[in-house]
C-alpha cells in the first residue's frame, strides 16, 4: 500500500506544477514561441558536446556489440514497463478505448511476451497508443507554453517538462517495484535509450551535425512530431503551400 | 543528448488521434469545397503509383547505388520539384532575379535528391501502404503509413497539388519537409550572410 503521506506530497507537488503551467504562451499551438532562445540555445550547445563525447560513442559501442534480438529485447522491455503510465494517463484523459487497448497490450506482451521481452502484441495489432501526462496536461486544456531545451533530456515545452516531472512521479511502476531492483529498471531504461541512439543514428546525426541550424532543427522537429502526436496541427498551416511571389505561377 | 530519444520516440509511436483529425478535415472539407481540377482518386492513384515504384525499388534485390538512383528518379519524377524550390526559399526569394531563382531551382533538386536518397537507404526491406485521401483547399493529403524492418509503423503524408497533381510536401509523423527545409536553407543563408549566389554554388556539393 501507497503511504498517504506520500500520496499527499506528490498532489500538491501536482497542483503547484499545474498552475505553473497555466501561464503563458500564445493561444494556439503554432509557429514557434521560443522567448527563451538566448539560454536554450546554450543549453543545445552542452548537449550536443555530451551527445558527441558521451551518449553517440556508447551507443555505438552498445549497437556493435548486442546483436540485434538482444537490443529489441532490451527495448520491449522497458517499453513494456511504460504501459502502465500510459494506461493511467489513458484515464485521465478519459480515453477508456486506449486505456483498454493499452491494458491488453501490457498483458499480452507481459504474459505472452516473456514479460515484456517479446512485443507480440505488435504483431498481434494491439501496437501502443503512446501516451504520457504533457498529453494529459494538453487534453484538460493546458497550453503548450514556450519551447525549452532542457539539459541531457533536450528539446520539449513549459507543459512538457512539467508532464515528464509529473509522469515520473506517477508512475505505478516506479510504486510497485522494490527499492533494491529499481537500480535495474533505471539501468534497463539506460540501455533502451542507447539501443535508440543507435537505431536511430542516421536521423538524430543529421539534424544533430550535419544541418546549418542544429538548435532550429531540432526545435522544428520536436514542435512538429508533437503537435502531430497530440492530433493538433490540422488546418493552422493554411498558407503553408501558398507561393510569395506571384510571378512563379 | 537523450532528448533526441525522446524526439525520435514521439516521432515514432503511432497517431493515436486519427478520429479528431478525421473530423477536423471533414469540417474544413464541408466549409470549402474549392474547384478541384484533379481528383482525390487521381491524388491517391499518384502516390499509390508512387508507393508501388519505391516497393518495387526496395524489394528488387539490386545493389544500394543502384536503388539510390532510382529513388532519386522517383522522386523527380513525383514531386513537383520546382515548386518545393519555391516554396523552400519562401520570403528570401522576394529579391531574387529570375537567373539566381532559376539557378537556386536547379542546385537545390540536386541537393535534396540526393539528401533524401540517401535516406530511403532505411526503407529497404519496409513497405509503404496508402491509407486514405482528402482535399484540403487547392491540394490533397494521401495519408500513408511505412512499415520499417524493426519498427513501429509511422504516418508519411504527402501533400499532392491540385494544380499539376505532384506532390509538393512530405509530412513524416507531423514534421513537413517543406518547414525543415525552409529552416535549413534559412540557416545556410544566414551563414553566407543572405549572399543567395554562394548558396547556390555550395548548394550543388551539399546534400
Amino acid at each position: 500500500m501507497l503511504p498517504i503521506k506520500y500520496l499527499k506530497n506528490r498532489i500538491s507537488l501536482m497542483s503547484a506544477l499545474l498552475v505553473l503551467t497555466a501561464c503563458g504562451g500564445p493561444e494556439v499551438a503554432s509557429g514557434i514561441y521560443d522567448p527563451f532562445e538566448t539560454a536554450n540555445r546554450r543549453t543545445h550547445e552542452v548537449n550536443r558536446t555530451l551527445d558527441r563525447v558521451l551518449l553517440r560513442p556508447s551507443s555505438g559501442a552498445y549497437g556493435k556489440i548486442l546483436p540485434e534480438p538482444v537490443r529489441n529485447g532490451v527495448g520491449n522491455f522497458s517499453s513494456n514497463l511504460s504501459m502502465p503510465s500510459m494506461v493511467l494517463n489513458d484515464l485521465l484523459q478519459f480515453r477508456i478505448g486506449d486505456a483498454i487497448h493499452n491494458t491488453a497490450r501490457f498483458l499480452v506482451n507481459t504474459t505472452l511476451g516473456v514479460g515484456g521481452v517479446f512485443d507480440v502484441a505488435t504483431k498481434g495489432g494491439i501496437a501502443s497508443r503512446g501516451s504520457d501526462f504533457g498529453e494529459t496536461l494538453h487534453v484538460w486544456g493546458f497550453k503548450e507554453g514556450a519551447f525549452v531545451e532542457l539539459p541531457i533530456l533536450g528539446p520539449s515545452t513549459t507543459r512538457d517538462t512539467i508532464g515528464g516531472v509529473v509522469n515520473f512521479f506517477l508512475d505505478p511502476v516506479g510504486q510497485i517495484v522494490a527499492p533494491k531492483n529499481r537500480v535495474a529498471v533505471t539501468a534497463v531504461s539506460a540501455a533502451s535509450s542507447l539501443g535508440d541512439r543507435y537505431r536511430f543514428t542516421d536521423t538524430i546525426d543529421s539534424i544533430l551535425y550535419e544541418s546549418a541550424d542544429s538548435y532550429a532543427q531540432a526545435r522544428l522537429f520536436y514542435l512538429e512530431s508533437r503537435r502531430f502526436q497530440l492530433g493538433i496541427g490540422a488546418g493552422e498551416d493554411d498558407d503553408l503551400y501558398d507561393l510569395y511571389d506571384e510571378s512563379y505561377e | 543528448m537523450t532528448f533526441m530519444i525522446s524526439m525520435t520516440k514521439a516521432m515514432n509511436s503511432l497517431p493515436n488521434r486519427r478520429g479528431f483529425m478525421i473530423g477536423c478535415a471533414a469540417s474544413v472539407a464541408m466549409i470549402s469545397t474549392p474547384v478541384q481540377a484533379f481528383s482525390t482518386n487521381k491524388a491517391e492513384a499518384l502516390i499509390g503509383s508512387a508507393v508501388d515504384a519505391i516497393n518495387s525499388i526496395i524489394n528488387s534485390g539490386a545493389s544500394e547505388a543502384t536503388m539510390l538512383r532510382k529513388f532519386e528518379s522517383v522522386f523527380t519524377d513525383y514531386a513537383d520539384v520546382k515548386r518545393i524550390a519555391q516554396l523552400v526559399l519562401g520570403p528570401d526569394g522576394r529579391t531574387a532575379s529570375a537567373d539566381q531563382k532559376s539557378a537556386f531551382e536547379k542546385a537545390f533538386q540536386t541537393y535534396i535528391s540526393r539528401k533524401y536518397g540517401r535516406r530511403f537507404r532505411e526503407f529497404i526491406g519496409g513497405r509503404v501502404v496508402v491509407n486514405d485521401t482528402k482535399a484540403v483547399k487547392s491540394y490533397y493529403e494521401v495519408t500513408t503509413t511505412a512499415h520499417l524492418q524493426g519498427e513501429a509503423p509511422f504516418s508519411v503524408v504527402f501533400v499532392v497539388a491540385d494544380s499539376n497533381g505532384r506532390f509538393i510536401d512530405m509530412k513524416i509523423e507531423g514534421i513537413s519537409l517543406i518547414k525543415a527545409e525552409r529552416t535549413e536553407v534559412g540557416a545556410m543563408l544566414d551563414k553566407r550572410r543572405g549572399d543567395l549566389d554562394k548558396l547556390i554554388a555550395d548548394l550543388k556539393t551539399m546534400g
